[in-house]
């Protein structure tokens, strides 16, 4: 455990509602390793943001957080303002889903590439230039110089994205948290983007929490796999295992229920009802309710994430799948 | 588009404003009930030798037309004619005032944009009692009326303390400064604490934007985060606030200048209304106009400053 990069433990969080507290997070549990990429997926509510947010401290105001978060050994929940600064701008980066929204709108692209350099770093502004439309080339924008001067709303999402990923890449963090980083784009540049993340990391040497809806994404640029519903982790494996063996009945219903090119279908299998938070599931299994295999047993209790075959599953039957 | 292209389109539909403008505050006139010899005469009966004098001078015989473009063609070499009631050059009337009314109002624009940005600054980053306070205070401000506003500082600051003087307008600049201090007090504490409340509203929205958690993310300071990416951002909203507010003062100052005796341009066109000197109301109000929108001109060019997406040159 000590080699881990990040560590989660029992990480819970809740944020206030009128007099109530809603979970959105509850016993995840999670360790990346040093130059690891770990892919975390589910679909829209299931805590996969907040869980990211959560390692950066960037919960909702008035957030309840709790459990523990390592980053190479030191207590990230314990941290004062300034230390948790300093781990924001040289460790850890975010890159955000929707970069037109996250990209502050009235500054130039030069503005936002060099800020952090300029004010963290010290470096000299001129020598930011410079280094910023060395990362644009990197990222893919030959002309640089030209789009230095540009605003966002002068650029295409594709091309914003890229941005934002310059802008990690100039503060060289050991980890990147990526978060849906294709979903606002096209399904064209989608892939080039990721390209482009997965190699620029892998050149050097980042380890990357990639946050996904899409199974088949994770897959292909991440060495493990952690499937979340409900603010809980129900499944981690090894990319390729899962893909192979999937080990939760929500697993399996994701993988069917993705469209294929090989494959046609007249229409989608899916699994049915609809995704539910962690605040509003019942008593047992959160997924028992939409799980084809459910049976009287999954209704006492939460299981537990349990060791199965080299894989880690939260499902009391498993094993019969 | 390009900045002097821009400037000269806004230019070329201030000009159209003002023609406009000038054509309906010259017309209207000769709309109100009797027309201008009703005006000219007041309640006397003139004779016919009289009547055809007076409509002679102002060329009361001309068609409309002739004499509207005699009276703009005067009035673009800043005569406005001459005031029935003082005999005087209407361009003399105004000028004096003019400088009053102008410095009042330069006054309190500053005192409502200093005070009413920082007090709602303070409110949006200071969640808690400290804006519970500002949100009190400006509650009270812009409740109470301008000449209850003028009154007690009248009464407090200038009787009571005997800090400031009660009235007139000074000679001198600072000495003028000085005498238009409460005033321009007074004239401002209502808009400032409007100006606080969309200043509040703004920053808080921005706060909550999704660029200002990209760089929370980034690990920048607060006053950093607060400095680069809101102040800027939510400007918009309060350089419009301003320049209504300031465009709306130039007319609204007639209350404070009657409570401190200040001959302004407000009191003069009240005056001359209720005279029916008419030459004096078309001056007045043009000016009014013009300055109305110069300051809407200056909104949009600051607008543009602001941002990007406004602004006509983009860098390609």
């Amino acid at each position: 455990m000590s080699n881990d990069l990040l560590v989660l433990d029992q990480v819970r969080l809740d944020i206030p509602a009128g007099r109530d507290w809603r979970t959105l997070v509850e016993n995840v549990s999670l360790t990346i390793a040093p130059g690891e990429a770990v892919g975390l997926v589910g679909e829209s509510g299931s805590g996969k943001s907040m869980t990211a947010r959560s390692v950066l401290r960037l919960a909702p105001p008035g957030a309840r957080l709790s459990g523990r978060i390592e980053f190479d050994g030191t207590p990230v929940l314990d941290l004062g303002p300034r230390d948790l600064r300093a781990l924001r701008t040289r460790r850890i980066a975010m890159i955000f889903q929707d970069p037109r929204a996250h990209i502050n709108p009235v500054r130039s692209i030069g503005d936002f590439l060099t800020e952090a350099m300029v004010t963290h770093l010290s470096v000299p502004a001129r020598e930011a230039h410079a280094r910023a439309v060395r990362l644009l080339a990197d990222v893919g924008i030959a002309d640089g110089e030209r789009r230095m001067r540009q605003h966002p709303h002068e650029l295409s999402g594709g091309l914003l994205q890229r941005v934002m990923i310059a802008s990690v890449l100039a503060v060289e963090p050991d980890l990147v948290l990526a978060d849906e980083p294709t979903t606002a784009l096209d399904v064209t540049t989608q892939s080039e983007v990721m390209a482009i993340l997965d190699d620029l990391r892998r050149e050097r040497g980042m380890a990357m929490l990639l946050i996904t809806h899409d199974l088949e994404l994770a897959a292909a640029t991440c060495d493990r796999i952690a499937v979340m519903y409900a603010g809980r982790i129900l499944e981690v494996q090894s990319a390729e295992t899962l893909v192979q063996t999937p080990r939760h009945p929500y697993t399996t219903g994701l993988m069917v229920s993705r469209p294929s090119i090989d494959r046609v279908a007249h229409r989608l299998p899916v699994i049915a009802g609809r995704p539910v938070a962690a605040f509003e599931a019942g008593a047992g299994c959160a997924f028992q309710p939409r799980c084809t295999q459910a049976g009287p047993e999954c209704l006492t209790g939460r299981p537990p994430l349990r060791e199965l075959a080299g894989a880690h599953v939260a499902c009391v039957r498993a094993e019969e799948s | 588009m390009s900045w002097p292209l821009f400037l000269a389109r806004r230019l070329a539909a201030l000009v159209a404003v003002l023609l406009v403008a000038s054509f309906l505050v010259y017309g209207l006139l000769y709309l109100v009930p009797g027309g201008p010899m009703a005006f000219l005469l007041g309640n006397r009966s003139g004779s016919p030798e009289q009547i055809a004098a007076i409509r002679h001078e102002y060329r009361l015989d001309d068609p409309f037309l002739i004499r509207y473009f005699g009276w703009l063609g005067d009035a673009l070499r800043g005569d406005f004619g001459q005031s029935l009631v003082y005999r005087q050059d209407v361009s003399d009337l105004m000028s004096t005032r003019l400088a009053t009314t102008g410095l009042l109002v330069l006054y309190a624009t500053v005192i409502i944009v200093v005070a009413g940005v920082g007090l709602g600054v303070l409110g949006a980053l200071r969640r808690g009692t400290v804006d519970a306070v500002i949100s009190l205070v400006n509650s009270i401000f812009l409740a109470t009326p301008t000449f209850v506003v003028g009154v007690l500082l009248v009464i407090v600051f200038a009787l009571g303390l005997g800090w400031f003087p009660v009235f007139g307008p000074g000679a001198g600049l600072p000495d003028r400064l000085y005498h238009l201090t409460l005033p321009a007090i007074a004239l401002s504490l209502g808009s400032a604490a409007f100006l606080a409340r969309i200043t509040r509203a703004s920053v808080g929205e921005e706060l909550r934007r999704e660029h200002v958690e990209t760089a929370r993310s980034r690990g920048f300071s607060q006053s950093h985060i607060v400095r680069r990416h809101v102040l800027r951002n939510a400007s918009i909203p309060v350089v419009t606030v301003t320049g209504l507010t300031v465009a709306g003062l130039i007319a609204g100052s007639v209350v404070v200048e009657n409570i401190f005796a200040l001959d302004g341009l407000g009191s003069l066109l009240v005056r001359a209304i209720l005279q029916r000197d008419f030459a004096v109301v078309q001056g007045v109000v043009l000016v009014l106009v013009t300055a109305f929108v110069l300051i809407n001109l200056a909104v949009d060019v600051c607008y543009s400053l602001i941002d990007p997406r406004l602004s006509p040159g983009e860098a390609t």
